[in-house]
Order: structure tokens, then C-alpha cells, then sequence
């Protein structure tokens, strides 16, 4: 159930390890917030979900997406993208079976 | 004797010797290994086994196993990360070499051009700050295969040579500040001016086993050797059948001797579809080509970080890796080959351990 108040965060199974095996988080965060301050705050609570979601420089890497509900961020305002309480933030790699 | 087998796609390792080989299964998959190194710990104990990792997804990471790759480490927290204040993040990780001067010390060469340490075995690694400051960086060139830093060479005396893609050679007195480009007498032929202080395509370096002064350098065109710790290289290809490719070995303790697999630089190929080790025991005055079982009609070429020698059995064990997913070793300093394994993804890593 998704607590309407809070940022709901869905993982890849891939990364569920790196959350204490779960695929979905709850992020509290504050009204007026942007996708990079919820990302900063998934940081604090699953630094290595963070370190496989964002390079050093807090860019999303090229092979992952972040949908902010319907939308990939960079179709939005990328890491500026306002994220209301209640927002759905999926985290999916791309397809990327080319490089293999 | 262990082998670890770095490939565009996954981690492998071998076992063996004389008596043949046990390959493992994939110990990783999904992700590129750019480079590997065994590190020695206590006596009884295996070698801890570590990997530079990138994942198309998820970004690059220093992995390490303790049990031959049974378990991993993966940090939560980034290994290797540029300062904020850098602006730039880690494509990837080149090399890792254990340093045999200090227990724990851990050297990574990573892209963008830049130089780490570890001092606790591969958990965490810190910036080079002198040779990323260096007012040279800017000039600095990547390769076709990425921006690198891709031989790290810690000598005795204290000092430390790198090689890099391009770049060129670079020394330091101290393994840590004041770094100086170490060049002169390297030809370039691609841009006008043909000796230039810095910016050579340097493929790979290796320090002579009995004279830590004397470097090897084979070069993208030309092999040289330097007497001087770099201050001045003479070009030494007189005799091979190709003066391009990306390896060059010294032996551990033999000094004068070393290997270079040439490859031709119009085709990528081995010269004739041969491929062949070319070996000197004069430091460069003249050559022969050694590797009996080495395959005839070869077309897959060698890359820089793909070939490793150790000292073994009062001689050298050889191993190197290809681009179609062969590794060959040689426990006779490279007289005779025998096959490892094929079939596996394009082979970008190898080392040996006893």
C-alpha cells in the first residue's frame, strides 16, 4: 500500500539486494522537492542502490531510467523534476542487450 | 598456479599447471572486466582475488574475492570516486596493481586519465593528486580503447613509472607527487610533430627484471627501451616482424629478457594470421619468435592488459588471453603453449598467480 504522504521508490529485482532485499521504498520527502533531492535521500537510506543509480557526479547513468510516475525524468526536467508526496519513482535499466 | 580471465563479459578463472587446467565457471556476469589482480596475503591463505568491474547499468566498481570467487565484496559505498569539486565521474577501471612494496597497497588506473591508491587492500582508493593536477591532463588524449592509465610500474627505489593512452610515460621520485613526462627519443605519427615531451600512444610498459632502470615500452608504432628510467628511449624493433601491437612482458629476474606479441597495425591482425610471442634476451638487440602450440590462421588480436609473466619453477610462466575468448599459458618462459580455454567473450584481462 502506498502511503500517500511519502515518495514511493520501486526497484529492479537486481537491485533489491542493495536494499535489504526490498523492491520498493518509502522516501519522506518534503513538499517542493526534486527528483535529486529524493534521490539524495534514497542515498542516505540505500547508499548502494545510490552508487548504481547515479555516478559520482549525482547523474542518472546513461543505461538507467528513472520514470517519475508515466514519464523517464529526461523527459521531464531531468533531476529538477518536482516530486510530490505520492509520486511512484520507478528505477528500470534500459534494454541494452546490444552491448552483449 | 591460478589464472583470473577478465572478459568483456564476465570473470573466469583456471587452475592448473603441468597437468592441465580447471576453468571455472563464470564467477561474474553482466559486466566488463577491464582488469584483475591477485594480491598475496598470508602464507596458507589464497591470493585475494580482485577485479575492476563495470556494468553497462550500474556503473564501474572494484570487486575482491578471498576465496578464489566464491564470495565478493561489493561496497555499498563507491570504491573509487572522483571529489565532488572534479565535475567528472569513473568510466572505468584499467588496471589494478598490487604494489609488492607495501602490504595492502592497491594502485588503480581508471578512465578519465587518473591514478588511485589503496591502502587496505582494494576497499577504498584515494586520487593521485599530483598527477591529476598535472598541467599536462588537459592535452591528454583517450585511445580508441578510452582514456587511460594503464600500466603502473612501483619500483624499489620508492619510485613509480605509469604509462598511459594517450599521454605517454610519466615518473615520479616518490610513487606520489612530481610527476614528469618521460618521453624523449618516442616517435609519434600522428601529428606533425614527431617527438613531442608528451602525448605518445604508449601501449604498455614493463620494467626490466634485473636493472629496475631499464623500461620497455611498446608503443602504438615502435618498440623502445629506455636505460634511464625513461629519460631517453631508443627504439629496439629492429628484427620483429611488426614494430605495432599492445603487449610487452619482462621476465621477473632475467634481466635482458623480454616478449612482445606484434600485430599488424593495418589489420589488427597477427602478422600472417600467426600468433606468435617475440622473444629478446639482449634487451631489444635482436629477436626470435618462440609459442610452439601457438595457433596458425589467428585473427583475433591481444590486448594490453591481457597478458601477464610470473616467475615459475626457475624459468617464467606466461599467460595471455584474445579477443575471441582463447587464453594460452606457457610454463617455460614461452617455448611451449598449450590452451587454457576458448570460447569465452572477448578476453580483456589476465593474471597469474603462483
Amino acid at each position: 500500500m502506498t502511503d500517500g504522504s511519502l515518495v514511493t521508490v520501486r526497484l529492479p529485482q537486481s537491485l533489491a539486494e542493495h536494499a535489504g532485499g526490498q523492491r520498493e521504498l518509502a522516501v519522506d520527502a518534503p513538499p517542493g522537492a526534486t527528483l535529486a533531492d529524493v534521490l539524495d535521500l534514497l542515498a542516505s537510506m540505500a547508499p548502494g542502490v545510490d552508487r548504481r543509480v547515479r555516478d559520482e557526479t549525482g547523474a542518472v547513468r546513461r543505461f538507467v531510467n528513472v520514470y517519475v510516475d508515466e514519464d523517464e525524468c529526461r523527459t521531464l526536467d531531468g533531476l529538477r523534476t518536482p516530486v510530490p508526496p505520492g509520486t511512484v519513482l520507478f528505477v528500470i535499466p534500459s534494454v541494452a542487450g546490444g552491448a552483449a | 598456479m591460478r589464472i583470473a580471465i577478465g572478459t568483456r563479459k564476465g570473470l573466469w578463472t583456471a587452475k592448473g599447471g603441468a597437468d592441465g587446467w580447471e576453468v571455472s565457471q563464470p564467477l561474474k556476469a553482466m559486466a566488463e572486466f577491464s582488469s584483475v589482480a591477485w594480491m598475496p596475503r598470508g602464507a596458507g591463505d589464497p591470493p585475494r582475488l580482485l577485479a575492476g568491474a563495470r556494468s553497462w547499468f550500474w556503473g564501474p566498481s572494484v570487486l575482491f574475492s578471498d576465496d578464489d570467487g566464491v564470495t565478493w565484496s561489493d561496497p555499498e559505498h563507491r570504491a573509487i570516486a572522483f571529489p565532488p569539486d572534479a565535475g567528472v565521474a569513473i568510466e572505468r577501471i584499467w588496471n589494478l596493481t598490487p604494489d609488492p612494496r607495501q602490504a595492502d597497497v592497491v594502485w588503480a588506473g581508471c578512465e578519465p586519465h587518473s591514478l588511485w591508491r589503496s591502502s587496505d587492500g582494494g576497499s577504498e582508493f584515494t586520487l593521485n593528486a599530483g598527477l591529476w593536477e598535472h598541467p599536462h591532463r588537459p592535452e591528454w588524449m583517450p585511445g580508441a580503447g578510452g582514456a587511460a592509465i594503464h600500466t603502473i610500474a612501483p619500483r624499489p627505489d620508492g619510485s613509480m613509472v605509469v604509462a598511459m593512452s594517450t599521454g605517454g610515460v610519466y615518473r615520479s621520485a616518490d610513487s606520489d607527487s612530481g610527476w614528469v613526462p618521460a618521453n624523449r627519443g618516442i616517435r609519434v605519427d600522428f601529428q606533425p610533430e614527431e617527438y613531442p615531451e608528451f602525448n605518445q600512444c604508449v601501449h604498455r610498459i614493463a620494467v626490466d627484471g634485473g636493472d629496475p632502470s631499464r623500461v620497455y615500452a611498446q608503443n602504438h608504432g615502435g618498440v623502445y627501451r629506455s636505460d634511464d628510467s625513461g629519460d631517453a628511449w631508443q627504439p629496439i624493433m629492429e628484427g620483429l616482424p611488426k614494430d605495432f601491437g599492445f603487449v610487452v612482458l619482462a621476465h621477473p629476474s632475467q634481466g635482458g629478457t623480454a616478449w612482445v606479441i606484434p600485430i599488424d597495425a593495418e589489420t589488427m591482425f597477427p602478422p600472417e594470421g600467426r600468433l606468435r610471442l617475440w622473444r629478446t634476451d639482449d634487451a631489444g638487440a635482436t629477436w626470435a619468435e618462440t609459442g610452439d602450440g601457438l595457433p596458425d590462421g589467428h585473427y583475433a588480436s591481444v590486448m594490453r592488459d591481457s597478458a601477464h609473466v610470473i616467475e615459475h619453477d626457475g624459468d617464467a610462466a606466461i599467460a595471455f588471453g584474445t579477443r575471441n575468448g582463447c587464453v594460452f599459458a606457457s610454463l617455460d618462459g614461452g617455448r611451449t603453449f598449450t590452451e587454457v580455454v576458448s570460447g569465452l567473450p572477448d578476453v580483456l584481462s589476465v593474471r597469474i598467480s603462483p
